[in-house]
């Protein structure tokens, strides 16, 4: 066993795990965040995608323990403590860019991100940014729409 | 309720726990005490046991127990519909143990369940179970299945065969290719596909050791058919005893529709170490256990006459079944396929023999549209082929044979009769939209930048809205098909739904929520839309078949009524007016020519405080419960249009435009409905371009068991999609509605192979096959160039 420290949406958490324990492992089973979900084996689907130091990352394929002492954002630490979304949350409830729910955890992380590197995403730069998330619900055309929107509204809410 | 009701693209009420992280899929239910379970799998297609050693796995750190097909003395999994072959005999249905006995008969077939205290510990036990096998040579091909000298899947089935199953007029048939002036045939393959739904299959089976309680926690489209077909037919749990619980699932597409061993395996087991036991999916698990869709290989001929009118039809199709029969398999290839083949058309003779083969490979059940898109796929592949054939425009030879407007209820000779339609407005508005008339020029353009660009169309119908009991009894269903819808109104007024459909991303909280908050008035906040628990909902038949609006919804509008009927009679009295003389209008009781109200919310209060009530008449209360079981199918259509550009140096397709213009009778949430169709579409474009299962045949290994293999349409696989709809309502529910969870899938194949044709045509190429992927077109246009050029 050993121990890793992190802060996790802005709280400090600590905890004693197995050297093989997952970073989406350790957020589902040790800090009960089910946000964070499990589509695939291979890195491939992106459902699992959270932040660490402000960067997205599938933390199906990160060790815990390299998460030590990093700052983790998931899907739980976006809305205020009020209940205002995000948005990028409100710009996928507005512009219907999600329909099971499963993939959106991590589409929304990933679009935060991708938002934040590039200023004025065009169409094309949210698709194949987006190329490392896979939904099987809405065929993209409206996660693109809201993704575009919730960019906008990241943006202008920066200037405000 | 003109921003809340029917018509109204209200935002999801769902949307927030899902976009907040606090969705509830069966891997984030967590039941104190809870165990979990790993299932050991067979590594080959083919194969006797010979032995299992369990005895290191047994005793490893935290392991509870490992069980066998050695230890399982329950029933198998069954199978819900029997389908006759052509000679009367029912189809061979073999035995489907949730552990397999004495032969493994696909790779990923079950071996041996272990029981641990943490995931990683059952894992670990597994590689100490030492299997022995006796590797036998398996057959994958469904072409192949039924030939002579292959191997056998089960004793009992003859050259693999199922069933050998046959639906029209032969000699009708065969009259009218007598007299045809040209004969279009063709050969297709409609693949394997894997469904690959975002969440991975999972179960928790947990047991009241208080109550002797069974509870299923499961990712099901339909808990009360698992509950009815698991606790009847495998572990004889009565229902009273076993509660299914369904919650967030995340994405279904029929996979989730089938009563699967993995379910009963947790549930029995859990009994038997009396503590829960969560069993989840890995991603490759998926892969190779998760039923698999379409895997047909056709043979079709369309007769026609001098003028292009279609005189006959003959089909001739192998399915494949998989190893063992799944829940719904053998009714896909005939009931939800052969049935369709008349389509738009008014084809007077057709005449269609399936057969079913078993093959050592996953089990094939219905997948988003369920024998509709091969249908569909074999009719437009075919009728594209005749206009290119006999030099009748593509657009002209459909509108030529379409089933006139006027001409509802229209028989077909296939046995379903189609309530409405009208194929030439879906057909006019999709090629207006996606401007069919200005091709030539892009052509043209594109072709200045080296590309080839094509055009394709698909005009389609489907059979769906499942599904009149009584016609899916006489065909071989062995259970109803209706559904329920409960309306609960409490004491201050809000409301609480219940329906037997399960939602999986369709938005029925919000959709459900409209028809009510329409129809009994009140606000849509008022409304909580509950479904996917054996214990709260009253009975139900779940979702698939796009079923839910037109049957569910129907169920909710029945009950919506009775509520209405019986507050009608307490606002009577509560007004000293007559029952005759009340009227019930947005929320409102009022009395003709009176001044006189009540609302809603008064009434309800009334019926749970009864003071002033007319006791001796009327019982307290207000809660309603219909059964609607439809009287016929519904019949969505409408036309899709892909236009694609393809670089002949590499054979990439790109898809550049797509529209699509359904019919699917009264929409009630316009945003939802396209969103189901940007869904379903793109799928359909999965199918044409990118996705295939494939076995290797020596081996019957699956070579496409992960997402590094099997290409799943991702976002920039894709174009924005042009999306609009033309109704005609469906005439025998109460809603008009018809249902849209599977037109896009349906629709849209044939669209784009059919565009793929078009660019690849004036390079000598006439046939490509599902998936177009930039291999096959960069060899298809070789060897279509190589034609021409020895030409």
């Amino acid at each position: 066993m050993l121990t890793v420290s992190m802060t996790v949406n802005g709280i400090a958490v600590s905890a004693d795990v197995e050297a093989r324990t997952l970073l989406v492992q350790f957020l589902r089973e040790k800090l009960g965040l089910t946000g964070t979900h499990i589509g695939c084996d291979t890195s491939q689907c992106g459902a699992c995608v959270v932040h660490l130091n402000g960067k997205s990352v599938k933390s199906c394929t990160t060790l815990a323990v390299q998460a030590n002492g990093a700052a983790v954002t998931t899907i739980e630490g976006l809305a205020a403590a009020d209940g205002t979304l995000h948005p990028m949350q409100e710009a996928f409830r507005d512009n219907h860019g999600l329909q099971c729910g499963f993939c959106t955890p991590g589409m929304v992380m990933s679009a935060i991100d991708l938002a934040q590197s590039h200023a004025d995403l065009s169409e094309a730069e949210i698709r194949e940014g987006l190329e490392g998330n896979m939904c099987r619900c809405t065929g993209y055309h409206n996660i693109v729409k809201a993704v575009k929107a919730g960019a906008q509204a990241m943006t202008a809410a920066m200037r405000r | 309720m003109a921003d809340s009701g029917i018509g109204a693209s209200v935002k999801r009420k769902e949307d927030f726990r899902f976009l907040t992280g606090r969705g509830t899929y069966i891997d984030d239910i967590n039941r104190p005490g809870q165990t979990c379970a790993y299932i050991l799998r067979s590594p080959h297609a083919h194969a006797d046991i010979v032995k299992i050693d369990v005895a290191k796995a047994k005793v490893a750190p935290g392991v509870i127990t490992v069980l066998t097909g050695a230890d399982y003395d329950k029933g198998g999994v069954p199978c819900g519909w029997q389908i006759h072959s052509k000679d009367g005999s029912p189809m061979i249905e073999p035995p489907h143990f949730p552990l397999c006995k004495d032969k493994v008969r696909h790779v990923g077939d079950q071996v041996a369940l272990i029981v641990a205290e943490t995931y990683a510990l059952a894992k670990d036990a597994a590689e100490l179970i030492d299997v022995t096998y006796k590797e036998q040579k398996p057959i994958v091909s469904t072409g192949d299945a039924d030939k002579p000298g292959v191997a056998q899947v089960w004793a009992a089935a003859k050259n693999n065969t199922c069933y050998d199953w046959h639906i029209g007029d032969k000699a009708a048939a065969d009259a009218a290719f007598g007299k045809a002036a040209h004969v279009t045939k063709i050969d297709l393959v409609n693949q394997r596909l894997i469904p690959n739904a975002m969440e991975p299959r999972a179960a928790i089976g947990d047991f009241d050791r208080a109550t002797g309680d069974y509870t299923l926690y499961t990712t099901s489209q339909n808990p009360h058919v698992i509950r009815l077909l698991m606790g009847a037919f495998v572990l004889q749990i009565p229902e009273s005893k076993l509660r299914v619980v369904a919650p967030d699932v995340g994405g279904g597409f029929g996979s989730k529709i089938f009563h699967y061993s993995e379910e009963a395996l947790v549930t029995w087991a859990a009994g038997k170490i009396q503590r829960p036991i969560k069993w989840t999916a890995e991603r490759s698990e998926s892969f190779m256990t998760d039923a698999h869709g379409r895997d047909h290989v056709s043979h079709a001929e369309l007769a026609l006459d001098k003028d292009g009118k279609f005189l006959g039809l003959r089909v001739s199709t192998k399915a494949n079944m998989g190893a063992y029969l799944s829940t719904f398999a053998p009714c896909v290839p005939t009931y939800l396929y052969a049935t369709l083949l008349a389509g738009v058309y008014t084809t007077p003779a057709i005449y269609a023999e399936v057969k079913a083969v078993f093959t050592h490979t996953v089990p094939v059940d219905a997948y988003r549209g369920a024998g509709r898109p091969e249908a569909t796929y074999l009719l437009e592949r075919l009728v594209e082929k005749a206009a290119r054939e006999t030099g009748i425009d593509r657009v002209e030879l459909r509108r030529k044979n379409f089933i006139p407007t006027n001409a509802f209820p229209y028989q077909t000779p296939v046995a379903l009769q189609y309530d409405s339609g009208d194929y030439f407005s879906t057909l006019d508005m999709a090629l207006k939209a996606s401007d069919w008339a200005g091709i030539e020029t892009r052509r043209a353009e594109a072709k200045k930048h080296g590309k080839l660009r094509g055009i394709g169309i698909s005009t389609y119908l489907e059979a769906c809205g499942i599904a009149p009991s009584a016609v899916v009894g006489s065909l071989g269903a062995r259970a109803g098909l209706y559904e329920t819808g409960s309306i609960r109104v409490h004491p201050t007024g809000s409301v609480t739904v219940f329906t037997g459909t399960h939602s999986h991303g369709q938005g029925h909280e919000t959709t459900f929520a409209q028809l009510v908050s329409d129809g009994l008035g009140i606000p849509i906040e008022s409304i909580e839309v509950s479904h996917g628990d054996t214990n709260k909902i009253p009975f139900g038949m779940g979702t698939y078949g796009s079923r839910s609006l037109a049957v569910g919804g129907s169920a909710i509008v029945k009950a919506m009524d009775k509520i209405v009927k019986k507050a009608t009679r307490i606002a009577a009295h509560l007004m000293e007016a007559s029952v005759a003389d009340v009227e019930f209008k947005n929320g409102t009781f009022t009395v003709a020519g009176t001044d006189k109200s009540k609302t809603f919310g008064e009434v309800a209060l009334t019926a749970y405080v009864p003071h002033n009530y007319p006791i001796t008449e009327l019982e307290p209360g207000l809660e309603e419960t219909a059964f609607y079981d439809p009287l016929n199918f519904t019949y969505p259509g409408g036309c899709h249009i892909c236009e694609v550009e393809i670089d002949p140096d590499t054979g990439v397709t790109k898809v550049v435009n797509f529209t699509a213009v359904d019919d699917v009778g009264r929409v009630i949430n316009p945003m939802i409905v396209e969103g189901q169709v940007h869904g379903g579409v793109t799928q359909g474009i999965g199918q044409a371009l990118l996705e295939a299962c494939a076995y290797d045949k020596d081996s019957g290994q699956l070579l496409t068991g992960s997402y590094m293999d099997y290409t799943m349409p991702r976002a920039d696989d894709l174009p924005n999609f042009k999306v609009a709809t033309h109704a005609t309502m469906c005439t025998h529910n109460p809603l008009g509605s018809k249902g849209v969870g599977e037109v896009g899938a349906i629709g849209s194949p044939p669209a784009v192979i059919n565009a793929v044709l078009d660019a690849l045509a004036p390079l000598g190429v006439q046939d490509i096959s599902m998936p177009a992927t930039p291999l096959k077109v960069w060899q298809a246009i070789q060897a279509g160039s190589g034609r021409m050029a020895a030409e």
